[in-house]
């Protein structure tokens, strides 16, 4: 098995004008290393979500993208306030986002049901106070 | 048609971006977590949503060309950040709806 290409990003909790920098570079390099735009397009749009949910409600955080031979493996973690009822934030249309983030097109409760929906698997790690990693896996 | 040909027949001001491409497709949304799953690659999209958000979601999306219906406010980073990612971007001043019956009535059509 060859190693693992590896992308580290830091996601700017304060910015959210610069929110999916991250997704959108991932988006180039996949496409440079020549994946299938369907993958890229799981991979993207699982980050994009993931890297708007830590911007809305963690301050930001880390994501890590590893690509092996059989799969993509997305990281992300933040050291946000955690998710109280996982199950409950994962139905389409719950959200706890502000109004000033709903005026800009975002907090439609779409976002984990997305990156459920475009993974083939996602786990999510979570503790109150101390933040939340989502491990997502896109099969090649 | 073209992003040119589109953009005459429906009287769009093109702010940015290459207008060669060929439109596929058709898109109206504003909420971005839906449209970042919907829009598809070629497509014109329609929205009102003229943030740099949304210049993100087309980023990876891939639209032909985003058209800012209603005569929405764009600001000149949103412009600078579509033209950074080669986003062409115009701008309508008719609605949604407008748009849509008059693009189905030159011959376009959703994918």
């Amino acid at each position: 098995m060859s190693e693992a290409v590896k992308f580290h990003f830091d996601v700017d909790g304060s910015d959210f004008s610069s929110a999916g920098a991250a997704s959108v570079m991932v988006k180039k390099k996949l496409r440079q290393l020549g994946y299938p735009p369907e993958v890229i397009r799981k991979v993207s749009i699982a980050m994009y979500e993931g890297e708007i949910n830590m911007v809305i409600h963690a301050n930001g955080g880390a994501a890590d993208v590893e690509v092996y031979d059989d799969e993509i493996v997305i990281i992300l973690s933040d050291t946000g306030p955690g998710i109280p009822d996982v199950e409950l934030a994962m139905q389409e249309g719950f959200s706890t986002a502000r109004d000033n983030i709903r005026n800009l097109g975002f907090g439609a409760g779409m976002g984990l049901p997305n990156m459920k929906k475009y993974t083939d698997s996602m786990e999510i790690d979570t503790r109150i106070g101390e933040g939340t990693t989502i491990t997502m896996r896109v099969s090649l | 048609m073209t992003v040119k040909e589109a953009a005459a027949a429906l009287q769009l001001s093109l702010l940015c971006g290459d207008d060669s491409r060929e439109i596929t497709g058709v898109y109206v949304g504003d909420l971005l977590s839906r449209c970042m799953s919907r829009v598809e690659e070629g497509d014109l999209w329609i929205t009102i949503m003229a943030n740099i958000n949304a210049v993100a979601v087309a980023a990876l999306t891939d639209p032909a060309l985003i058209v800012f219906c209603e005569d929405v406010e764009i600001g000149d980073d949103v412009l600078a950040k579509a033209s950074e990612n080669g986003i062409a971007i115009a701008r309508s001043a008719q609605d949604a709806y407008a748009l849509c019956v008059a693009y189905a009535s030159i011959g376009g059509a959703a994918s």
